[in-house]
């Protein structure tokens, strides 16, 4: 348990290890310990904005379905609103249809009874004729007795 | 171990001799064998054993930690790497704790120290006779395998912090301030001629507090270790007296092993925290 050169010896080597420390050991550790920091705050604060927009994302999401609810439901009454007018519109369209046509039938029926009682008429008048003729050749003349069968055909 | 005189006087002895290499009186330079040629080789001779384990000690430390450094990023770590980080970890917030002032020597200091001391007190738990035993199958007479129990290897550490105060002191406040620091307190006075008359008094306390730095860091981690490594030569010796005192000898062993651990690691973790203590106390004025 002398004192000697050891002591020497000792500090050199103490100083060398501590050199070499503080040049190759230290450095490249605590930079990566700080720069994982950094990392792991960075992550943090991303994971944390992350749930924010997402949070944000929900919330818009929500309104735009309740939007899309509040027309859907808008469109539907305006429908059922369409529907009823276009069923008011059809049944007075129908009817007033249904009221001319029957009309343009009533006046076309008149027109073919009126025809048809014409005709009739004139037939009835030259049946008659012909058969006051067949009747009545050899006393009656025609012309003579004309007016008079023409009153009786204004008369049917 | 010495091969004939197997007394316990010379098994304590033989395991308290370094191995020393140096200039014999006689001129040629070589091993001493024994106790009194080693004092006869004086200051200029070397314990070639605290060298060799405290070096490799040292180069283990520097290159497992080195390897770490190589693989260290900002990714996932695992395995040493892991080990690696606490350690330093641990370290960073011990000195962010104690030492207040930017100095990018501080942190790795202490992890030298801590690590390094703490590797070196640990050969102490390796059974003390184990390698000084090989050494001497290899031929070598001495082998004392703690560098710590070496007074040599302390001071050697506690000069080199040391010689760091004294910088950074004469650095941070300068010649006059460090003078004065060391001459114009405790006592103070303002009245001149009182003040002369302080001058030595206060000289000679904090010259006192000054080198007792040092020579407590040392002494403590030597005197912490040697005591332990004496008991565990002690112990060994029980191996040698009979069954029921070797058996005791068993369980002391272990018992004093395991007390042992808390020893060797509050040691390291004391010199280094006091080394701190010391810088800070260098780079702060009063």
């Amino acid at each position: 348990m002398n004192i000697n050169a050891t002591l020497i010896g000792q500090t050199i080597a103490f100083a060398i290890f501590v050199w070499f420390c503080m040049k190759f050991i230290w450095p490249p550790i605590v930079g990566a310990l700080n720069e994982r920091k950094t990392r792991i705050a960075d992550g943090l604060a991303a994971a944390e904005e992350g749930r924010r927009e997402k949070a944000e994302a929900q919330e818009r999401a929500a309104k735009t379905r309740d939007e899309a609810k509040d027309q859907a439901q808008e469109i539907i009454r305006r429908a059922e609103r369409r529907e009823t007018e276009m069923v008011e519109e059809a049944k007075v369209t129908a009817r007033t249809e249904g009221e001319r046509i029957l009309a343009a039938a009533r006046g076309e029926i008149d027109k073919e009874i009126n025809r048809a009682r014409e005709e009739l008429r004139q037939q009835i008048a030259s049946l008659a004729v012909a058969g006051a003729s067949q009747i009545l050749t050899r006393e009656v003349d025609g012309s003579a007795h004309s007016k008079m069968l023409d009153d009786l055909a204004n008369e049917l | 171990m010495a091969s004939e005189k197997l007394t316990s006087t010379g098994y304590i002895k033989h395991h308290l001799q370094n191995l020393t290499f140096g200039q014999h009186p006689d001129g040629t330079w070589g091993l001493a064998h024994g106790a009194d040629e080693a004092k006869e080789m004086g200051f200029w001779a070397i314990h070639v054993d605290t060298m060799f384990w405290s070096v490799f000690l040292g180069a283990l430390f520097l290159w497992l930690f080195r390897k770490a450094a190589l693989r260290a990023s900002a990714d996932t770590p695992s395995g040493f790497l892991n080990f690696v980080e606490w350690v330093i970890e641990f370290i960073d917030n011990n000195v962010r704790s104690s030492f207040s002032h930017k100095n990018a020597m501080v942190a790795p200091l202490a992890l030298t120290l801590f690590v390094w001391i703490l590797l070196m007190n640990t050969m102490d738990l390796v059974p003390v006779d184990w390698i000084p035993m090989l050494a001497s199958l290899a031929g070598i007479e001495y082998m004392k395998v703690v560098p710590t129990t070496d007074p040599n290897a302390t001071f050697g550490m506690a000069f080199g912090v040391f010689a760091l105060t004294l910088f950074y002191s004469i650095k941070v406040k300068g010649p006059l301030g460090f003078a004065s620091e060391l001459t114009m307190q405790p006592f103070q006075a303002n009245n001149p001629i009182l003040k002369i008359i302080f001058i030595p008094i206060n000289f000679f306390l904090e010259f006192v507090s000054l080198i007792a730095k040092p020579l407590s860091l040392s002494l403590r981690l030597f005197g912490n270790l040697f005591a332990g490594e004496m008991i565990f030569i002690l112990i060994a010796l029980l191996f040698s007296g009979g069954i029921v005192f070797a058996l005791a000898g068993g369980v002391l062993q272990l018992a004093w092993a395991v007390f042992h651990i808390l020893i060797v690691l509050l040691q390291a973790f004391i010199f280094m925290i006091l080394t701190i203590v010391y810088l800070e106390m260098a780079h702060s004025h009063h």
